[in-house]
């Protein structure tokens, strides 16, 4: 890459209630424990009746904005990458853009691509910003995902966003983006028809052919590109429909699995879709030290992976320290937290039909 | 319901809804540089200095403190999944108060003169087809700023 391209400000957001494995698992008379062993996640985040894609957005988004210090109106692009988007037709990234106040010279789109729609925007904004077109853009994941009640996906799917602004004066980075590498196949492995209200998926087709073989070819084909390998890099974050997946990456390249440990939040918060991996990203970046390295990897299904390598500068620490006192880090939302019964849990995701 | 005929009933005139959008995204009001007065929600004349006024665009931090609040345990149509919820009257930093939910806690985790600050959230939704208003809402303040 000519241009150097980086993150100057990244926020996350999780919602604050949660519902454990074990409690969905009760009303479906399924063992708490086999569950939740079988997932690896213990509970995940539950939006509140308030709270949608758009409002998750905004607040990642504004924790991002306070971090890299920039005018909104320097922001030239805004990218919504969900699948939960609150509108069919109408742009989440225009009320993004709005709240923010970054309207109105600048362009904006919502993305969509399951889970990896928030790492293609990053990548968009990575293009733009490189060949002059804007000085800042806007990436963010966010989403409040639905599974099917009693479907394996109900244990999973949760809510969440990550925002990061990418730009390219690298005294402003906080990490460097060095390189993207991405990898894209049409595999029917998990989809939503236009207005259903759950998705539907291949069950085990889901690993094999989609997770696995797209999260390692796009890992693999960064380290080919760049010439790296895996023990040149600190952290690894991988998409993280569960908790067991990213481990089990990490076994089959033979990653050290402490490596991808600290970027693994599906345990406690649930997949939150779009925001997974990007919520990783900006967990790892709450405590990397200047000069680490960190190798992410997104999977959205239908299917494909966008692999980044990222170095984190020495700029990071001063945003961090200043940021922690006035923002919310990851580490304070998922410590706030309220946990709910299946009963309250069906009134806010409104799974009933008089809802 | 999916399948019937909706009629769209937007709860306020649509163009006034957009017209209000960056006062409910951002907090955007308005200030009169004749006698430094700040105005929630946006003014077009300084009711103190008359013609002499000269009204500009001020844009609030979000921060402020609760001056009074209330339980809601019936509430509107459009929030019956929202109850008990609790409404506030919020003096802003910057002088002015306007009303607006407290998201997040009790009538027992709060007291007036707490510390809260702006976020952004959904407030109604005109019908399952309908538009979605979104807007502030307040929630106490974690971290206190330097």
């Amino acid at each position: 890459m000519v241009q150097s391209v980086g993150i100057v400000g990244y926020g996350a957001c999780v919602p604050k209630f949660r519902i454990k494995s074990g409690e969905i698992a009760r009303v479906w008379g399924e063992e708490p424990e086999r569950i939740s062993k079988g997932l690896g996640i213990l509970e995940k985040s539950v939006p509140d009746v308030d709270e949608d894609a758009a409002t998750l957005a905004v607040e990642a988004s504004r924790n991002a904005l306070l971090m890299s210090g920039i005018d909104p109106q320097a922001i030239g692009a805004v990218y919504i990458g969900s699948e939960s988007h609150p509108y069919a037709v109408k742009p989440t990234a225009t009320i993004v853009a709005e709240a923010l106040g970054a309207t109105p010279e600048l362009t904006a789109a919502d993305i969509e691509f399951a889970c990896k729609a928030g790492t293609a925007g990053i990548q968009m904004c990575m293009g733009m910003v490189a060949s002059n077109m804007i000085r800042y853009g806007l990436a963010v994941g966010s989403d409040t995902s639905q599974g099917r009640p009693g479907d394996a996906l109900e244990y999973s799917a949760a809510a969440g966003a990550a925002a990061f602004i990418i730009g390219r004066e690298r005294q402003e980075f906080v990490a460097e983006i060095e390189a993207t590498y991405s990898f894209t196949t049409d595999t029917p492995d998990f989809w939503r028809r236009e207005h259903a209200e759950f998705p539907s998926h291949g069950g085990r087709f889901t690993g094999a052919p989609a997770y696995f073989r797209h999260v390692m070819g796009a890992t693999q084909g960064l380290f080919e590109k760049t010439g790296t390998k895996a023990s040149e890099y600190d952290y690894f974050v991988f998409h993280q429909p569960n908790g067991k997946f990213p481990l089990e990456v990490a076994r089959k390249m033979g990653i050290d699995v402490e490596k991808v440990k600290p970027g693994l939040f599906t345990p406690v918060i649930g997949n939150t879709y779009s925001a997974a991996s990007p919520i990783g990203l900006a967990g790892v970046l709450d405590i990397a030290k200047p000069g680490a390295r960190i190798l992410l990897t997104s999977f959205g299904s239908g299917a494909g992976s966008d692999s980044f390598a990222i170095r984190v500068t020495e700029g990071i620490a001063g945003k961090r320290e200043a940021f922690k006192k006035v923002g919310w880090q990851l580490a304070d939302y998922i410590a706030h937290k309220e946990y709910i019964d299946y009963g309250v849990y069906v009134k806010h995701r409104r799974k009933l039909k008089s809802m | 319901m999916r399948g019937h005929l909706v009629i769209f009933m937007p709860s306020e005139n649509l163009a006034i809804t957009w017209r209000r959008i960056p006062e409910r995204y951002r907090l955007t009001g308005s200030a009169c540089e004749t006698c430094r007065t700040n105005y929630f929600p946006t003014r077009k004349l300084c009711p103190k200095c008359r013609r002499k006024g000269k009204i500009t665009m001020k844009q609030f931090s979000g921060k402020g403190k609760i001056y009074s609040f209330t339980e809601v345990t019936s509430g509107p149509a459009g929030f019956e999944l929202e109850v008990p919820y609790l409404l506030a009257i919020i003096e802003l930093a910057e002088g002015p108060r306007l009303t607006a939910q407290v998201v997040g806690v009790g009538e027992k985790d709060v007291k007036i003169g707490d510390s809260v600050e702006m976020i952004f959230r959904r407030i109604l939704e005109d019908s399952p087809e309908g538009l979605i208003h979104y807007g502030y809402k307040f929630r106490l303040l974690k971290k206190v700023s330097i």
